[in-house]
Order: structure tokens, then C-alpha cells, then sequence
């Protein structure tokens, strides 16, 4: 965020309660700070990047399966995730807005408003994840390819509402559950780390801690947050729209 | 302050021995008490902290390589069984490099130095440094669970679907120890690049900042960017494991060379992660000991870089004979050979330093020498096992374990000896005693070269890594590289013995035993909590031996 409140000169000292005396002025302090936060970011990305780099992999190798196991996530559940999501974030960046022009209420409000709809993007998930165990779409344990191999017919036209699979291709499709469950598990992993930071920070704002000028870990924790919902926003199309096309 | 001429065979300066004193003030006696250590922010202390974990996991990882050499004494297994022996080497594997190589020079050195070296009063995130300690600690304490419950026979590569699905050892204790560590690795280099960019002292350019820290910087840049595939990929292992994903599992359709290229992504890059540091602190050695600036200063600070960005893109070197596409093999076997440029500008440099400077042959330097022969030979071998034809006949044999002890215990661990030997003045406030550390520094050369030399005369006839029985014909080399062994042995043990003696009855070092010229040297030793009583303003170049006798002459007109 360019929202410079306060203008500090080079060498000036200024000791703010939170500054560290490690540091020679409040300005180096940010600055270090969201470098290093940026840089955290990097390794985040390099980490998810092995499960993208698997993903690119697989989805070359077993194209039909990957159609196929892609139609059967629910489009609608991910795209209701992905409006939630996006005004999390949205309320996220005025929280960080509130934090600097010191307005201690209005943040507050704003991390509260943040953390329910992070809740509630974990909570359709669940509600998505539990469908996969209906369809026994688990990998591992009970997992089955019956659907992919017998496609149920749909009761008007009475025709396969897919097209089936040979079983050799159909196991494929138990990799793409796989990197879905670990892609998107990964990611909301991170969404209930970044739940519990809120909780805290909310603690904290609501101390007064944050709108005396002190907005680094606001400001901070808003990277880390747009950084999460930027990862679901590659997962949504490559894991749920990328593969979808109206069967004929 | 004395004035008497320099003796021209040593450039050791001690203040007068009669009233010389360590400063009362310094980071050690600051505060009292363990939690004072347990609990501190300071890098110095934490500095000291990592150096006693590390060296306790360095003897432990040299149990088993005294144990693997033991059993290789005779061709028939008659020490210990195969399993037994598998576990031996994987464990000696994986403590020597992530517990001990890994984290060797940065996190001690590195830790202790870079502030300084950079005029900052410490490192950007000292409670991130901590916690990169007890995370070091915390994979250190799953290592030893994994090796108490019975040991890991994977090899430290891992490798899918051995690991996955054909054994039934610790492998997920194991895996969860360097995932921890791993991210004790990723903080530490993360802090150093914060700290390079934005607490240089004023006056402290880019390029007035010394290789040490040059060199770091470039290893920050692989921590940062390659352990976190690894922790990616260990997970990955570990859900196979447990849950049987398939990601790995040939039956069904996962690929276990995708392994293999995020494993050796991260892995490769982590070999110059081990070494990059241990060049920093050669460039160190080698300019105090001929009085010179390194030679190509910019040259040498940016094949660090080089190193780093090239380091990326030759994973593959390690699969040649694993089925990757000819094309691929070619290319990557190309950029082998290319990442041996800029190591190679390295010891050109080093020499020509060396080329007509003031040479004086202190412990340190006694190391840097090694290293620099023993490295280059170790690199060179890299060269033969980056052109395809060698690799298939060279690649699992005793050649690669040579080629790559060469490197790491040869190259690394000789510099990082000569690092602690070079800095332990600062560190401790006291010197070590000379002779007894030559006569280390010479021990762990010849012990070197005997245990390591006959292993690429082995590998070449063909001897292959991982056997504990060999075929008789072999025993005469294993014999003499035993025997290396036992002499390197104790070459590791006496700095471990002189070092403890010295902290007590070691020579009072003063601030600048050696005269060099980096920030480090022109505080007290050992130096303050926050290193310096005001932030310096850096008006020379590195390396700059006249501003030093400048200096240290105004120094003494003005107290006489």
C-alpha cells in the first residue's frame, strides 16, 4: 500500500512503542519487514508450484480422465467460493485502508467481516468435500471408478450424462483427485492458519494497536492474505472451468 | 598499543599478553542464566547456539561413516547385516547434510558475521532467527527419534517407489525431520537477504559489502526458492505412504520420475547451498593471508550470483540413467558443464590473489589451501559426471561418493574449519593455539586424501556404492581408505579438544589478531550485544589494506 500517513526523514529518530531498536529508524523497520514478507510469499509460491508443476504433468499424461473427473467438481460451490473469497479479500483491503487512516473501529470491523467470510469459504468446502465422499471420489481407501467406467444414464434423453472410460483410463482419474484434494487442501490450510492470524489481530486491533500508526502487520498479513485468495484464483479454472464443456 | 616491526613469517598481532583482558562488556557476559541463551534475539548468541547443535550432529553423522568404513574393511559382510548397513549409510547421509552441511557455515558463521560484516546491529528478524533454531532443534529431535525407533534405509535421496511402498522404516519421521528443517534453512536465508538489502550501513555499497557476504546472498537466494519444493515433495511422499495417492505409484499412472525432479530441484541447488558459504569464507581467508584484495572482486561476487541462477537448471544431471528423453540429457548436460564456470573464476581468482601477495601460513589459510585443491579436484570430477558417456559408467559407484566428498567434506567442511579457526578470535575473545592447529589442519588433509583418493580408483573398476560386501580383488584400496578415515578422525577431534582449551587458556586475541580489514575486525573481540557502539560509516573499499595502516597509524599517534 503507497499510503504514506507519516513522512519520517532518513536518521530521524522516532520510538514508537512497537519500533525495534535493532532497527535504526521506523521506516527501515517496514520497509525489512515487507520485504521479508514478500519474500515468504516467494517461497510459498515455490511450493505450491510442485503440486502445479504435478498437476501440468498428469493433465498432459491423462487428458480424458481429467475431463472427465473435472466435470464431476461443483461448479456452482466453486464459484460461490471464489465471490466469497473475493470480497474477503475486498474487506481485507479496506481493513487495511481503516488501519491507516487510524480508524480502530471500522478495522476491527473489517478483520471481523475478513474472518466470516474466510469461515464461510471453509465451510462450503466442507460441504463440497463431503459430496466427494458421497461419490466415493476419495482417493485412497474407497475410492471407485465405477462412475467413470459406467456412466449413470440420465432419466429424460436416456442417454450417459458422460462419456465413459476405459478402466485403465478411469484409474487415472483417482491422480486428479488426488492433486485436487491436495491442491485445495493445501490452500485452505493456509485459509485457517490465516483465520487464526485474524483472530489475534483482531484481538490486537481492537487493543488500539494498529491505528497509532503501527500498520506493518496489517499490512503484512493483507499480503499474505490476497496471496491465498491469488492461489484459489488459479485453482478454481485449472481444477473446476478448464476441462468443462457441454456434453453432446 | 604495541609498535614493534611484524615478524614477516606471521601477520598475528596480540596486544601485550601481561595486561591485556577480554572487555568486560561483551555479548556473552551481557546477560546471565541458560534462559538468557534459550530465550535471546541476539544473532551472536544464536550464532553459538547453532555451532554447539551442529558439531553435536557432526559426530554423530561421523559415528556412521566410521561404522560404514569399519564394516568395508573386509570384502565379507561381517560386521553388520545389509539392513543394518542400509540404515548406516542413509543416516549418515541425512544428518550429514541437512543437519550439518546445510546449516553449517550460514547459520553459524553467517550468523555471527553478517551483521557486522554489514554494519547492522543485527539481523532483521531476530525472534525469525531464533525460531530458525528451534526448528533446526525440533528436525534435529525427529532425526534421532527416526534413528532410535530403528533407523531409515531409504538412502537420503528417498527415492519413490522404494521409500513409498518396499519399506517398512521410519521414512515419514524422517521425511517430517527435514520438512522442519527445511524451514529453519528457508528462514535463515531469508533473514540474510533481508538483512543484505536493507540494513547495509551507510556507506556500505553493494560492492563494498565483502564476498562473504556476497556469497550468502547467493545461497539466501537457493534456500529461499528451492527448499520449499523439497518440503512440497516430502509431503508428497508422505501422503503416498499414508494414504497410497499415486502421485509416485507406477500402477497407478504417477510417475516416480516426477520424484526425482522435484526431489533433485531442490537437491542439486542444495549442493551449492552447502558449498556457496564455505567460498565466501575462502575469499576471506586467502585476501587477509596475501595482504591483497581478492582479485576481480565483481567477478568473483557475481559468479556467486551465477552459481545460483545456473545451480536451478541442472537437476537432471542426476537421472541420466534414469530414462529422461536424450534431448533433455544433452541439455542438461551442457549446463553442467557451464555451471563450472564461474567455480572456476572463482579459484582462478583466489590464485591470482595469492600471485605475488605477502603469503603467510596461519591455520586458516592452511585450510583455505586444502580446499582449494581439494575442491578443484572435486570439481573436476563433477565435469567427468556431467558429460553422458562417463555418467553411465561413473553414476552409482564409489566415483560419485569420491566426487561428491570432495566436494562436500573437502570443499565445505575445510571451509568452514578455517572459518572457525579464522573467526574463533572474534567469536571467543581468545586465540586457538597455532601449532597443535596445523598440525589438525595437515592431519585432515592427508586423512582426506587417503580415505577419498582410492574411492575413485574403486569407482572407476567398478566398485558400486550402497554394498556392505565387496568382491576380495577391492580390498587393498578399502583397506588405505579406512585407514583415511581413522586418520581424518582425528583430525576432526583435536579442534573439538584445542578449541574447549582455548576458551579458557587461549592467547587474549585483542580486536584484529590477524589486521584484516573487514567491520568485523575493527570492533572488540568478543563484541558487544549490539556490535557496535555507533553504526560505522563505510568511506573504503573492501579489502583495503592501506586504509587499515593508515588507520591503525593514527591510532597510534594519537594514544602515544
Amino acid at each position: 500500500m503507497p499510503h504514506e500517513t507519516a513522512v519520517h526523514e532518513p536518521h530521524e529518530h522516532i520510538f514508537v512503542p512497537q519500533h525495534r531498536h535493532h532497527f535504526e529508524t521506523e521506516e527501515q523497520q517496514r520497509e525489512a519487514g515487507s520485504f521479508g514478507m514478500w519474500l515468504f510469499l516467494l517461497t510459498e509460491i515455490m511450493f505450491f508450484g510442485g503440486l502445479f508443476f504435478a498437476y501440468l504433468l498428469y493433465r498432459n499424461w491423462y487428458y480424458p480422465a481429467f475431463v472427465v473427473a473435472s466435470n464431476q467438481l461443483n461448479v456452482k460451490e466453486g464459484a460461490i467460493n471464489t465471490a466469497v473469497l473475493i470480497t474477503s479479500g475486498f474487506f481485507m483491503a479496506l481493513g487495511v485502508y481503516y488501519a491507516e487512516v487510524r480508524n480502530r473501529k471500522m478495522l476491527v470491523w473489517m478483520l471481523i467481516f475478513t474472518t466470516i467470510f474466510g469461515c464461510a469459504f471453509l465451510g462450503v468446502k466442507v460441504d463440497e468435500y463431503h459430496e466427494k465422499y458421497e461419490k466415493h471420489h476419495i482417493p485412497g481407501a474407497s475410492f471407485s471408478i465405477h462412475d467413470f467406467v459406467n456412466p449413470p444414464i440420465d432419466q429424460k434423453t436416456g442417454l450417459p450424462t458422460e462419456k465413459a472410460l476405459a478402466p485403465d483410463m478411469a484409474q487415472h482419474t483417482e491422480i486428479f483427485f488426488f492433486l485436487y484434494f491436495a491442491m485445495t487442501g493445501m490452500h485452505a490450510l493456509h485459509m485457517i492458519i490465516g483465520i487464526g492470524l485474524l483472530a489475534w489481530l483482531i484481538w490486537r486491533s481492537n487493543r488500539g494497536d494498529f491505528t497509532d500508526g503501527y500498520v506493518a502487520p496489517i499490512e503484512n498479513f493483507g499480503l499474505y492474505w490476497h496471496f491465498v485468495d491469488i492461489v484459489w484464483l488459479f485453482l478454481f479454472p485449472l481444477l473446476y472451468l478448464i476441462n468443462r464443456h457441454p456434453m453432446k | 598499543m604495541s609498535t614493534h616491526a611484524v615478524p614477516l613469517d606471521t601477520i598475528v598481532l596480540l596486544p601485550d599478553q601481561a595486561t591485556a583482558t577480554i572487555p568486560k562488556k561483551n555479548y556473552i557476559t551481557a546477560e546471565h542464566g541458560l534462559l538468557s541463551w534459550l530465550l535471546t534475539g541476539d544473532h551472536k548468541r544464536i550464532a553459538m547456539l547453532y555451532l554447539i547443535s551442529i558439531t553435536f550432529f557432526f559426530f554423530i553423522g561421523g559415528a556412521f561413516a566410521g561404522m560404514i568404513r569399519l564394516e568395508l574393511l573386509t570384502p565379507q559382510p561381517d560386521l553388520v547385516s545389509s539392513d543394518t548397513y542400509n540404515k548406516f549409510f542413509t543416516m549418515h547421509g541425512i544428518i550429514m547434510i541437512f543437519l550439518f552441511l546445510v546449516p553449517s557455515v550460514p547459520a553459524t558463521l553467517g550468523n555471527f558475521l553478517m551483521p557486522i560484516m554489514l554494519g547492522a546491529k543485527d539481523l532483521a528478524f531476530p525472534k525469525i532467527n531464533l525460531l530458525s533454531w528451534y526448528l533446526y532443534l525440533v528436525g534435529g529431535a525427529l532425526t534421532l527419534a527416526a534413528l532410535i525407533l530403528g533407523g531409515v534405509d531409504t538412502g537420503w535421496t528417498f527415492t519413490t517407489p522404494l521409500s513409498t511402498h518396499y519399506l517398512n522404516t521410519h521414512v515419514i519421521t524422517a521425511g517430517m525431520a527435514i520438512f522442519v528443517a527445511g524451514f529453519s534453512s528457508i528462514f535463515t536465508g531469508l533473514n540474510f537477504i533481508v538483512t543484505i538489502h536493507r540494513m547495509r550501513a551507510p556507506g556500505m555499497t553493494w560492492f563494498r559489502m565483502p564476498l562473504f557476504c556476497w556469497s550468502h546472498y547467493a545461497a539466501s537466494i537457493l534456500m529461499v526458492l528451492g527448499t520449499p519444493v523439497l518440503a512440497i515433495t516430502l509431503v508428497l511422499v508422505v501422503l503416498e505412504r499414508t494414504v497410497g495417492i499415486g502421485v509416485f505409484d507406477p500402477t497407478k499412472g504417477g510417475d516416480p520420475l516426477l520424484f526425482q525432479h522435484l526431489f533433485w530441484f531442490y537437491s542439486h541447488p542444495a549442493v551449492y547451498i552447502m558449498i556457496l558459504p564455505g567460498m565466501g569464507v575462502i575469499s576471506e581467508v586467502i585476501s587477509t593471508f596475501s595482504r591483497k584484495r581478492v582479485f576481480g572482486y565483481t567477478a568473483v561476487a557475481f559468479s556467486s550470483v551465477a552459481i545460483a541462477l545456473f545451480g536451478f537448471f541442472v537437476w537432471a544431471h542426476h537421472m541420466f540413467i534414469m530414462g529422461v528423453s536424450n534431448y533433455s540429457a544433452l541439455v542438461f548436460s551442457l549446463l553442467t558443464m557451464l555451471v563450472a564456470v564461474p567455480s572456476a573464476i572463482k579459484i582462478f581468482n583466489w590464485a591470482f590473489t595469492l600471485h605475488k601477495g605477502s603469503i603467510t601460513f596461519e591455520t586458516p589459510m592452511l585450510y583455505a589451501f586444502g580446499f582449494m585443491g581439494l575442491f578443484t579436484i572435486g570439481g573436476l570430477t563433477g565435469v567427468f559426471l556431467g558429460s553422458l558417456g562417463m555418467d553411465i559408467h561413473l553414476t552409482e559407484t564409489y566415483f560419485i561418493v569420491a566426487h561428491f566428498h570432495f566436494v562436500m567434506v573437502g570443499g565445505m567442511l575445510m571451509a568452514f574449519l578455517a572459518g572457525v579457526h579464522f573467526w574463533w578470535p572474534k567469536m571467543t575473545g581468545r586465540m586457538y593455539p597455532e601449532s597443535l592447529s596445523k598440525l589438525a589442519a595437515v592431519t585432515t588433509f592427508i586423512g582426506f586424501n587417503l580415505t577419498f583418493l582410492p574411492q575413485f580408483i574403486l569407482g572407476y573398476l567398478g566398485m558400486p556404492r550402497r554394498y556392505h560386501a565387496y568382491p576380495q580383488e577391492f580390498q587393498v584400496l578399502n583397506v588405505l581408505s579406512t585407514a583415511g578415515a581413522t586418520v581424518l578422525g582425528i583430525g576432526y577431534m583435536l579442534p573439538l579438544l584445542y578449541l574447549g582449551w582455548s576458551l579458557k587458556y587461549g592467547a587474549i586475541a585483542g580486536d584484529n589478531p590477524w589486521q584484516a580489514t573487514g567491520l568485523e575486525w575493527q570492533i572488540q573481540s568478543p563484541p558487544l550485544t549490539e556490535n557496535f557502539t555507533e553504526i560505522p560509516i563505510v568511506d573504503y573499499e573492501a579489502y583495503d589494506y592501506e586504509w587499515l595502516e593508515k588507520k591503525q597509524k593514527e591510532q597510534v599517534t594519537t594514544v602515544g
